[in-house]
């Protein structure tokens, strides 16, 4: 019987045949957790009795989530982690060099077949480089610092077969919005879920990973894709690994095969207070924002700022309208400073944040006030996920966001890639 | 172990940050500091009302969301001795068997807000006291009732060093 890219990745790591529904302990590649679960995983490794990360150059832990740190709590968390690190030796990532999700990819931590666990949901994210990588809890996360190791029951897997050309101002953030409102919140509870077709094969890694990035949204466990021409250039420039390349067989079992067709998909829109609560944009177009956020580990890459820069450059955002960019990486900040992309949001009226999460996750760096509407290209709704359960938090693609702040209100990006 | 409190009921898709917010939960790792804000989005008097051993009642995708252990910690000490749900979210899941919260999964649609409910743990039963009825249970994976009997992942690599299944 054939396999699914999960059942084989699950069989290299440990060390036999797995099968959806197995239940196996399996070897690690990889293994992060950030400042919001980290703290917690070391209090739980201490309690273990771990007295040192099974391989120190396999664990990163990175501080993004309150960076730099916006009061004396989180400034004691943060020490903590960089003791923790100079202590055993472990990779860390300080304030300013990123979202832990464009870094791990980024920095060459991550390559075709591996095995990833991250201790935050959106560590689904690597799916677009052919890995299983997926988010665990703090105290997983400390048992695996110490073996190397983590338990996992091997998931049936959903299959997207996506097709068709992509019309202009229809980005992949749209295609998994569009999935998930289909799928529902909890539509991919213990799945693993697959991304195939021609319309993404025509995305460019950047903009594949926005789609991994969100299937936690639907409840799934990973977000896979094929690995092909486009994978194997961009971990040549990443890794000196070589990619183990893993194929799904022709004759792989699948829960359920669902198709989708580009060529006539809409701008979407995640509306309050839930991510699957999707609707084309024409439902909500016209509604005001007072606030437009453009970053994150879902779209905060260099390609995303591109995109937003191209509708914005030469032009204000509306005088209504606080707009605010954080870029994923300082990687990406520098390479957009110098591409002239970071000029072009300035002059438009940007407020320019540290690459980081907090906008997103509530800690900082733009809270909204009581009755505030949101467009967010971020990956999460939830009431009070910015900070305040009485503002209106709607998410959409970077085009869509940057076309809005323009125009102060929900706004179709299509008339400018028209 | 037997567990007796009183339903709190709430709906389906509770994810982590209603559960305990990261407006808080990047701050401290006092658990009993975060106690106090739990559920504070859905109902911000929750934890004035709850008395030590009532449960939090839900139905489906319970705990979706971020990969936090602080909201199954904050719900335990909060003193909610146990969460029933129609479903859970995987992560949150896992996170509640590591830390030694219960979590049952069961068709939770049969409880309202108030009832007295009877949980055993050792056996796998639920008993709604004030309706009289018994509700069938979803049992646990077998690694989940090893890593439950040694009380929590921590406690299970203390006593084996590795995991042992």
């Amino acid at each position: 019987m054939g396999k699914t890219i999960a059942e084989k990745i699950f069989s290299t790591h440990c060390g036999k045949e797995a099968e959806a529904g197995d239940l196996v302990v399996a070897d690690l590649d990889f293994i992060m957790a950030q400042d919001g679960t980290a703290p917690l995983a070391i209090n739980s490794f201490n309690e273990m009795g771990g007295k040192r990360a099974f391989d120190p150059s396999r664990v990163a832990l990175v501080i993004d989530h309150s960076a730099p740190s916006p009061n004396e709590g989180v400034s004691s968390l943060h020490k903590l982690m960089r003791e923790f690190a100079a202590d055993k030796e472990v990779i860390l990532y300080d304030i300013g060099d990123g979202v832990c999700h464009q870094l791990l990819p980024e920095q060459g931590h991550v390559a075709s077949g591996d095995l990833v666990i991250g201790a935050d949901s959106h560590t689904c994210t690597y799916g677009a480089l052919n890995a299983f990588s997926t988010g665990v809890g703090s105290t997983d996360l400390a048992a695996a610092m110490i073996s190397g190791k983590l338990w996992f029951k091997v998931p049936e897997t959903i299959k997207y077969f996506c097709q068709g050309s992509w019309p202009g101002g229809v980005f992949s953030k749209d295609l998994i919005l569009r999935i998930i409102g289909d799928t529902g919140a909890d539509g991919a509870t213990y799945l693993a879920s697959e991304f195939s077709g021609d319309a993404i094969s025509a995305l460019e890694i950047e903009e594949r990973f926005t789609i991994s990035n969100m299937v936690i949204e639907m409840g799934a466990k990973a977000g896979l894709m094929e690995f092909d021409e486009k994978v194997e250039r961009w971990l040549k420039s990443r890794t000196g690994r070589p990619p183990q390349a893993v194929f799904a067989d022709d004759d792989a079992v699948y829960l359920d095969v669902r198709k989708y067709d580009v060529s006539n998909l809409e701008p979407q829109v995640a509306c309050p207070h839930t991510v699957d609560n999707v609707s084309p944009l024409k439902d909500v177009e016209g509604l005001p924002i007072q606030q437009a956020f453009l970053g994150t580990c879902t779209n905060g890459r260099l390609i995303d700022l591109k995109i937003a820069a191209a509708i914005l450059g030469g032009k204000k955002v509306s005088p209504a309208v606080r707009f605010i960019v954080a870029p994923a990486s300082r990687e990406v900040y520098l390479e957009a400073m110098q591409q002239g992309i970071l000029k072009a949001l300035v002059e438009a009226g940007a407020a320019v944040v540290t690459p980081g999460c907090g906008p997103c996750v509530g800690t900082h760096n733009g809270v909204p006030s009581d009755g505030e509407v949101v467009l967010s290209t971020a990956n999460r709704n939830f009431k009070g996920r910015m900070g305040n359960s009485n503002a209106f938090i709607y998410l959409a693609s970077p085009a869509t966001v940057a076309a809005s702040a323009l125009e102060g209100k929900i706004t179709d990006p299509r008339p400018y890639f028209a | 172990m037997i567990l007796t409190g009183k339903a709190f009921k709430f709906g389906d898709d509770i994810n982590t940050d209603y559960i305990i917010s990261g407006k808080y939960k990047f701050k401290t790792l006092d658990m009993k500091e975060l106690a106090k804000h739990v559920m504070e989005d859905l109902d911000p008097h929750f934890y004035e009302k709850i008395n030590e051993g009532d449960m939090i009642v839900a139905g489906s995708n319970f705990g979706c969301g971020s990969s936090r252990e602080q909201a199954p910690l904050a719900i335990k000490h909060a003193g909610i001795s146990c969460v029933l749900a129609l479903s859970f979210a995987r992560i949150f899941y896992r996170n509640a068997i590591n830390t030694g919260l219960p979590v049952v999964e069961c068709d939770t649609s049969q409880i309202e807000e108030g009832d007295l409910l009877e949980v055993n743990l050792g056996e796998g039963t639920v008993y709604n006291k004030t309706k009289k009825i018994n509700i069938a249970v979803s049992p646990l994976p077998d690694v989940m009732i090893k890593i439950l009997a040694d009380g929590g992942l921590i406690k299970h690599f203390q006593k084996h060093g590795d995991y042992n299944f």
